[in-house]
């Protein structure tokens, strides 16, 4: 039986009630908020700070942004690193070349990948199951390992050359490595995932009765594809192209193994910036202006997967 | 245990000394700019089982999730058996309700979702159990305590979920949607099931549905509500026959709906000038109505009778049959009149021995004074 | 018909092109010539040398560690915000919170590491902690990253969740803590797995950020792999890749084994 406890007593654990459990309630939500405001949002004031400092000999390596002088506080804050990426034209190059890098990877994965998701959303069920499992399976071992790996087949004397040697096709070994053609195999290979599993949740959905009903009112298998299937497929394209341009353009990895001397990307350049050249507002002013560069493409992500729904 | 006295038989509401068991008095629930449930009272007694009728969107479920304690009032309070519900959370109202989902937990057995709640009340296991086999005896479904909830059919999740909110045998019980997911045939056998269970434990059941048919077969009362209101209170003849407007009129059964002016009158019989029937309507004067006033005359589809010949009636027109449907125990005929308005008939298929009236036929449609409905709003 | 080809001929070169490199890493594992492309025989020896290698070995204990506490706190973390985000309606700060919980999935690795060591130094210089820069720093940056891929994947769960299932617990006398544990945690338990081993090998596979908030004597697996890599291809390290795909393939087919288990009762 459920005794109706009397009534005023029962008030008072109510509110008592009340209010642990708001207490609680607030106290979960601190925690999260609390972790992600002082090692996510922070930093990246502590990343604008440092760009609008210059650099110092001295531990941390930079000049204070408060200074503490006969007249209370000032702020001395200046833009010359800003003004610095505009002079040196290593840091123009290295942004342009990386648009362009990341740019053509997205295209070459977009050309790679729709057709293969196309292609396992169409599959009848326990083989498109596995067929993704594959799509997945490389995310799970080493990144860093498996661009390794195009070490080996891409250089000299690597796998690839001995095997087109072999059959005849060229009489000289490829140069490959250390060019931008490798840094562009890298990031494909890497990214293709990315572009594949959007994709592959947009067209999955996609249904057969509209490409029926388009043929039905007599449009050819082609004209279906390009009126159909890839407008209803654009949030697709678009949210698997972002999740390939976005990582691309601050690519360290790929082009550190796989580019040469000659080839420039900002992340590279950061890299440098702060491990060799010990520059560290520079390297911040650099992070800055990428961010400032991802600001369009990250909001672009985020539209695509708010009309996709979920997925990616 | 005493034999509880049934509301059903009671009826208490007709009684304006008997103290309402839910007590719910101006309450009103906006989400932003939207308001759901607009400034409404209700009082409802004990034993009854009551269902709010409504569309989609009318803010019957809104209602039904403030008493249970998801939705806290914009304003308004609500009473159960005198006690102020309005700070109590939802794991401590004195209420338990079945969801339209049925919202069983999927990784316990039927046993222990049933159990759920008397173990949350901190009865001990053993007194517990005999309870929930008590209680799965009753919904008849003694034998499947271990199963898992996916490995029932529809109809057994939903005698489960009616179990699981039974167990704690509550005030009162909050049915939302209860025989929504269920097939037709399934549904009409359920429904009576549910009468059963209501008045073998007495309690208290308050039942949102938008099935017209199904309000009328399970409740005591009904409360008709449309855009956060509630705009008629009735038992179901009540709701049926004397609809208060003419939405509920129209929403409760199908009916035939002629606007017209309020002429003279005669003792024991109005007329109404209705251009739309081409004619004077008759009617049975109800109070209050001047010469002149606009009114609307509701004539449900099977007080109207066809002929071929001209009878003798108050109310007579004529037109020509545009179509029929047999649905076996009656047909529904939709006959155009000369001024080109079109009324629904329903003919019961009772006599074998007569003519049926067939397509393209003319015929005289009549009905009696108490057959029209006069409808201010 | 042309179409009927084409798709499966670029599939087909698509799973080539995705797998060719892991099957030539551990073909060339067991290559007995230190010239990883000349096939000088069978042999395992690189086994042999990379399990007396001290430095990989440490490496990979110290990542092993950081990986499963870094898992088991973002998993948490993740969970939190996950059940703030969809549970608690409309709450003060949600907007932001949503913000800071997606902005890692698409931040340059480069920048947070950047970042996160600039805050470290700065934290250190204002009051002393984190004292240094190590195993601590490198745990409190992966969780970071990690609880938002938590934190989406449990998100994603929750919203596919019936609500009434939880309100039915709570209409039946369960308070909100006893309903997250008795209800919701039962039901979100495949994705918390999902999402803790995610961020296991996401902090095992990290060199970018690890490299940046790392202090000397806490070299993880991918620095050291990357510092070795360098200098050019040692087979040692394709024995070390073998390793990582068999413990991946293994995994992946017991969870595959249990979800067609699961699927058939």
């Amino acid at each position: 039986m459920t005794t109706l406890r009397s009534s005023s007593p029962w008030r008072l654990t109510a509110s008592g009630l009340a209010k642990l459990g708001l207490n609680g309630r607030a106290l979960v939500i601190a925690v999260p908020m609390i972790w992600l405001l002082v090692f996510f949002l922070i930093p990246f004031l502590v990343v604008l700070k440092i760009s609008v400092a210059e650099p110092m000999i001295a531990r941390p390596p930079y000049s204070p942004l408060f200074i503490e002088g006969q007249d209370g506080w000032s702020i001395k804050a200046t833009l010359g690193n800003y003004a610095y990426l505009f002079e040196d034209s290593l840091y123009i190059n290295a942004y342009l070349s990386s648009i362009k890098i990341a740019f053509f990877s997205t295209v070459f994965s977009l050309l790679i990948g729709y057709p293969m998701a196309y292609y396992i959303a169409r599959s009848p069920e326990p083989k498109r199951s596995l067929l993704l499992i594959l799509i997945v399976l490389p995310f799970w071992t080493s990144f860093l390992l498996r661009v390794y790996a195009w070490i080996g087949i891409l250089k000299g004397k690597g796998v690839l050359n001995a095997f087109l040697l072999k059959l005849g096709v060229i009489n000289e070994p490829l140069i490959i490595m250390q060019t931008d053609i490798a840094v562009y195999i890298g990031i494909v290979y890497t990214y293709l995932p990315f572009m594949i599993l959007p994709l592959y949740a947009n067209l999955v959905k996609l249904d057969d009765a509209l490409l029926e009903a388009s043929a039905d009112l007599g449009a050819g298998p082609i004209s279906t594809f390009f009126r159909i299937t890839i407008p209803l497929s654009l949030p697709g394209i678009v949210a698997g192209s972002m999740l390939v341009f976005i990582p691309a353009i601050g690519e360290f990895v790929i082009p550190a193994l796989l580019g040469g001397p000659d080839t420039l990307m900002i992340g590279k350049v950061l890299w440098t910036e702060f491990f060799s050249n010990r520059d560290w507002p520079v390297a911040s002013a650099v992070a800055i202006a990428m961010l400032v560069l991802l600001v369009i493409p990250i909001m672009l992500l985020r539209l695509a997967q708010s009309k996709q729904g979920d997925s990616a | 245990m005493a034999e509880p006295s049934l509301a059903a038989d009671a009826k208490p509401w007709r009684d304006a000394a008997a103290k309402p068991f839910i007590r719910i008095k101006n309450i009103t629930k906006k989400f932003g700019d939207f308001t759901a449930v607009d400034d409404v009272s209700l009082d409802i007694y004990k034993g009854e089982l009551f269902c709010l009728l409504g569309g989609s969107g009318c803010g019957k479920s809104t209602l039904l999730r403030m008493l249970a304690g998801f939705e806290t009032p914009t304003s308004g309070t609500i009473e159960i058996d005198g006690q102020d519900v309005a700070s109590v959370a939802a794991f401590n109202r004195p209420t338990n309700m079945m969801f339209q989902s049925y919202a069983l937990f999927p990784h316990m057995s039927v046993e222990k979702n049933v159990a759920y709640g008397l173990l949350r009340e901190g009865v001990p296991k053993p007194e517990a159990m005999v309870r929930v086999a008590d209680m799965l005896r009753l919904v008849k479904l003694d034998g499947f305590a271990k199963r898992k909830p996916h490995q029932l059919s529809g109809g057994q999740q939903q005698r489960v979920a009616l179990a699981r909110s039974l167990i704690k045998q509550p005030k009162l019980l909050l049915l939302d949607e209860p025989l929504g997911a269920l097939d037709k045939k399934l549904r009409e056998e359920t429904q009576f099931e549910l009468i059963r269970i209501q008045e073998t434990l007495g309690v208290t059941f308050i039942v949102v549905t938008h099935d017209q048919e199904e309000a009328m077969t399970l409740s005591t009362r009904i409360g008709v509500m449309n855009d956060g209101k509630i705009v008629q209170v009735g038992e179901p003849p009540q709701i049926y026959e004397d609809p208060c407007s003419k939405y509920v009129a129209d929403f409760i059964g199908s009916v035939n709906m002629f606007e017209g002016i309020v002429d003279a009158g005669v003792p024991d019989t109005l007329r109404i000038k209705s251009l739309e029937a081409g004619t004077e309507l008759l009617v049975e004067p109800p109070q209050g109505l001047k010469i002149g006033q606009p009114v609307s005359v509701a004539i449900r589809p099977e007080r109207i009778m066809l002929t071929r010949e001209k009878p003798e009636s108050p109310n007579v027109v004529y037109g020509e049959v545009e179509e029929v449907a047999y649905l076996g125990n009656v047909s529904t005929y939709r006959v155009k009149l000369e001024n080109g308005k079109t009324l629904k008939v329903t003919k019961s298929n009772r006599l074998h021995d007569e003519e049926p009236i067939m397509w393209d036929e003319k015929v005289y449609l009549s009905w009696s004074k108490a057959a029209g409905i006069v409808l201010t709003e | 018909m042309k179409r009927g080809l084409f798709l499966p001929v670029v599939s087909i070169f698509g799973f080539l092109f995705l797998y060719v490199p892991i099957v030539s890493l551990v073909i060339f594992s067991f290559n007995k010539s230190k010239l990883v492309t000349v096939w000088g025989g069978w042999s395992t020896k690189w086994y042999g040398e990379l399990l007396n290698d001290p430095q990989i070995l440490g490496a990979a204990w110290i990542s092993l560690k950081i990986g499963v506490v870094s898992a088991t706190l973002a998993t948490v973390l993740g969970t939190i915000a996950a059940m703030v985000l969809t549970r608690f309606g409309r709450v003060r700060g949600r907007g932001l919170l949503t913000g800071m919980v997606t902005a890692p999935l698409v931040m340059p690795e480069v920048i947070t590491g950047l970042s996160l060591l600039l805050l470290f130094v700065a934290m250190e210089a204002s009051f002393g902690w984190p004292a240094g820069r190590g195993m601590l720093t490198i745990i409190i940056a992966h969780t970071t990253f990690c609880m938002a891929y938590v934190a989406v994947v449990v998100q994603s769960r929750l919203t596919d969740m019936d609500d009434a299932i939880e309100e039915a617990a709570a209409d039946l006398g369960a308070r909100p803590v006893r309903v997250f544990f008795d209800i919701t945690l039962p039901m979100i338990a495949p994705a918390l797995i999902s999402g803790w081993l995610l961020s296991f090998t996401l902090s095992l596979d990290d060199l970018v950020i690890a490299s940046f908030v790392s202090g000397p004597g806490a070299s993880t697996l991918p620095m050291v792999i990357f510092s070795k890599v360098r200098l050019g291809v040692t087979p040692e390290i394709n024995a070390l890749a073998t390793l990582i795909v068999v413990v991946v393939a293994v995994g992946i087919s017991i969870s595959w084994f249990f979800m067609r288990k699961r699927v058939k009762t």
